[in-house]
């Protein structure tokens, strides 16, 4: 089978592969990358599980071909903490109990993160519309945006 | 963060320990920190060199025949290792409970002589990646003959009906050994509802439910050391899954190594058991590392739902609001095979009439195979469903009476010490206080007297008193499909009768109903007479005033009541001869080994020794 040679930068690491025709990123970020945290749920892009930043963009990594992100910047949730310290996202999410099982929040984070980084002061409704491609079974919306929320006020030295 | 829990501290004081240390705090999940960082190991988060991708080949056909499978063209796809069927299943028939020995194997793990339902696996493709075994998948040729096929519980039950699963040729759960239904009887309810000012009967209907977690079943297998097979999986009934495995796969349970713990939600989904063997065997055929997931549509199609119930209720109620009869005739959607069905139906049987003291109540409830989806567990099953067709009913019986719905709730509630209908006594009942914090939560104006009602007290003494019970032998196994019984509710036909008692400890008394009840006896619960005087010798007035219940039943006279149960007329079922086109008649089977009669025909439960 033919292979594509890629380069892009992952959790600001270079990384060089070869990439199967037509493999989607979300396999190739977690077989050839070794990053795992993008996690597969659907792979017809409607949960959200897989969401990752392409140039600081949520994409769905599980619709979007891997040879079309050549020489970009992918972010993942591999690379959220700035090195022992959590990200202010990561610190709301634990102390908001925005987790239950857990496979839906590294695309929430990351869509999250995506937003944040857009607008630093996001209303409830930024949020939710920012979250609404991504699909949780277990704990409910309210303490994922509430969390964010928090997370907000944090990064702006605002309490919640 | 504030708590926004508000407690009830009034409530079962001396029951509860104030010197709590975490409940009403916020807590730190133990595994959250993995959640947020991504690093939680997911059973797809087990890398392996070399991992193979194994993929189903699935029936089209809600019901047919398996006349030939080709797998010549699938095995010459690029990529293909190995292409599985049937053959290759070494104990290709198991039933999930039977590690508790319950109900006949029914099930295998890859149809072989015909498909049940629409999406059930008829082979396997294993290749080297995930593309090529889809592709090998399309090339596996799969002859039909397709039979007729039936959707609906009651047409499955009804005469004529084509037979899903021939281990059970009723298309039904057989219970006790010798019903096609689960028996509920507890007092007289045809008595009641002649004398009930008010008869309401509703049906109610509710769907299958897909239990949709994010993560979908799967499980990835691989030759271990010494001849062992570790698997990685997100079920959530890990040695299940093991017992399973080394059941259908006729190995020792000790050559199976099973990793899990982590699921990425299941919600009573991940418990059927059905990709670890998948992939274990995958493992055995290739050698190899081998991942075998559903992807989204066949977790919608070929994953177990909740499945869909259908419950008809009759109230026999009083003008003043009592509830003097309550009868139930359910259906539950079992699909294809039984899987957990049987069970949730013995354990909604328990929970009948719902949470209040009635003190007639009887039901039917049948376990019916349908060419669906087999269903399984899902958060609070067997009683969900018929919960909201009971809280539904309460409603409509409101409303016939013209009585506040709360008020009516509370005043037919349950309380501490009532005997409820499957003969044991309610305690740390909560309904009444439900209700009130209900009505003060919604601003729902209920009465003073109602507001002053507590679950502690006016319970027991007449309400602790089981009632003379008529009992039947309606729906022997074969009886419906032969035609020689139309109704499915609970017959008003009686052939017998047991006396009043108590529910007792000692048991020695019980009545022994049937020859099947001998060896259970010991476990109704049901004690004739009332030695130690639980049973009152004058009607005892409430501390606080309750409802007033309908008569107490006559057994405060005797002090030993000696069982009157009539013997049916010995009525077998005759063998019907070969009829006019030639049909072999139906024959119901004997029990198979594994399947056990439960405790009695009027009882529910199921005890393992």
């Amino acid at each position: 089978m033919a292979k594509t040679p890629i380069t892009f930068t992952l959790n600001d690491v270079e990384k060089a592969l070869f990439v199967d025709d037509g493999a989607a990123l979300i396999d190739v970020l977690r077989r050839g990358a070794g990053d795992l945290t993008p996690k597969q749920g659907c792979a017809q892009g409607t949960c959200g599980a897989c969401t990752v930043l392409i140039e600081g963009v949520p994409h769905l990594s599980c619709l979007t071909l891997a040879e079309t992100v050549d020489g970009k910047r992918i972010d993942t949730t591999g690379g959220l903490a700035g090195g022992p310290n959590l990200h202010a996202l990561q610190d709301a999410f634990i102390s908001g109990f925005a987790a239950q099982c857990g496979f839906c929040t590294s695309g929430m984070l990351m869509s999250a993160k995506a937003l944040l980084d857009a607008n630093p002061n996001p209303t409830r409704d930024d949020v939710i519309e920012a979250i609404s491609g991504n699909l949780c079974r277990c704990t409910g919306y309210e303490p994922i945006v509430d969390a964010i929320l928090a997370a907000a006020a944090r990064l702006q030295g605002r309490s919640a | 963060m504030d708590s926004t829990i508000e407690f009830r501290k009034d409530l079962f004081a001396d029951e509860r320990d104030d010197n709590l240390k975490e409940i009403g705090k916020p807590t730190i999940r133990q595994d959250i920190l993995g959640h947020v960082t991504g690093r939680t190991p997911y059973y797809d988060d087990h890398l392996f060199d070399g991992m193979l991708h194994m993929r189903a080949v699935r029936s089209p056909h809600h019901h047919a025949q398996i006349t030939s499978i080709d797998t010549s063209a699938a095995e010459t796809m690029p990529g293909v290792r190995k292409v599985a069927t049937a053959k290759d299943v070494p104990n290709n028939l198991n039933t999930l409970l039977a590690l508790i020995g319950f109900g006949r194997d029914d099930e295998p793990l890859c149809a072989h002589d015909k498909v049940r339902y629409v999406g059930e696996a008829v082979a396997w493709v294993i290749a080297d990646t995930e593309r090529q075994a889809r592709d090998a998948v399309a090339k596996v040729n799969v002859s039909y003959n397709v039979l007729p096929h039936v959707l609906d519980v009651e047409e499955a039950i009804a005469p004529g009906a084509p037979v899903v699963n021939e281990v059970y040729p009723n298309n039904t759960f057989d219970y006790h050994a010798k019903y096609d239904h689960q028996k509920l009887r507890f007092g007289d309810v045809n008595a009641a509802f002649a004398r009930a000012d008010h008869i309401i009967e509703a049906e109610y209907q509710m769907s299958p439910i897909e239990q949709a977690p994010i993560e979908t079943c799967g499980a990835i297998a691989a030759p271990e050391t010494n001849d062992r097979f570790v698997c990685y999986t997100n079920t959530q009934a890990l040695f299940f899954s093991l017992g399973t495995t080394a059941k259908l796969l006729d190995i020792a349970s000790s050559r199976l190594h099973f990793v899990g713990g982590t699921a990425g939600g299941g919600f009573g989904g991940k418990v059927d058991s059905v990709v670890e063997p998948t992939a274990v065997l995958g493992s055995m055929l290739t050698g190899k590392p081998v991942k075998f997931a559903w992807d989204r549509y066949e977790e919608m199609q070929v994953g177990a739902p909740r499945g869909g119930e259908r419950w008809r209720l009759k109230d026999g109620v009083m003008n003043d609001g009592t509830i003097i009869a309550r009868e139930f005739t359910g259906f539950f959607d079992s699909g294809a095979y039984m899987r957990l069905s049987p069970y949730a139906i013995i354990k909604g049987t328990g929970h009948l009439p719902g949470p209040y003291t009635i003190p007639n109540v009887a039901s039917n409830v049948y376990c019916c195979i349908t060419n669906r989806t087999p269903a399984t567990a899902m958060r609070g099953f067997g009683i969900t469903a018929v919960d909201f067709a009971i809280e539904c009913q309460m409603d409509r019986v409101a409303e016939a009476v013209g009585m506040n719905p709360i008020e009516l709730r509370i005043m037919n509630a349950y309380r501490d010490g009532d005997i409820k209908a499957h003969r044991r006594k309610a305690k740390n009942t909560a309904l009444i206080e439900c209700c009130q914090v209900a009505a003060g939560k919604a601003g729902w104006a209920i009465s003073a007297d109602a507001a002053a009602q507590s679950s502690l007290v006016g319970g027991g003494a007449d309400r602790a008193v089981i009632p003379e019970t008529v009992t039947d032998q309606e729906g022997r196994i074969g009886e419906r499909r032969q035609g020689r019984v139309a109704s499915t509710s609970p017959s008003k036909q009686p052939t017998g009768r047991v006396a009043a008692g108590v529910h007792g400890e000692t048991k020695v008394a019980a009545p022994v109903q049937n020859p099947d009840m001998q060896i259970d006896a010991d476990r109704i619960g049901h004690k004739m007479g009332a030695s130690d005087a639980v049973l009152p010798a004058t009607p005892v007035t409430p501390a606080v005033p309750i409802a007033p219940r309908p008569a107490a039943p006559p057994v405060a006279a005797t002090p030993v009541v000696t069982p009157t149960y009539v013997a049916p007329a010995a009525a077998p079922i005759a063998p019907t001869p070969a009829s006019a086109d030639g049909r072999k008649p139906y024959e119901p089977k004997p029990y198979a080994r594994s399947a056990r009669p439960g405790s009695s025909s009027f009882t529910s439960g199921y005890r393992r020794r």
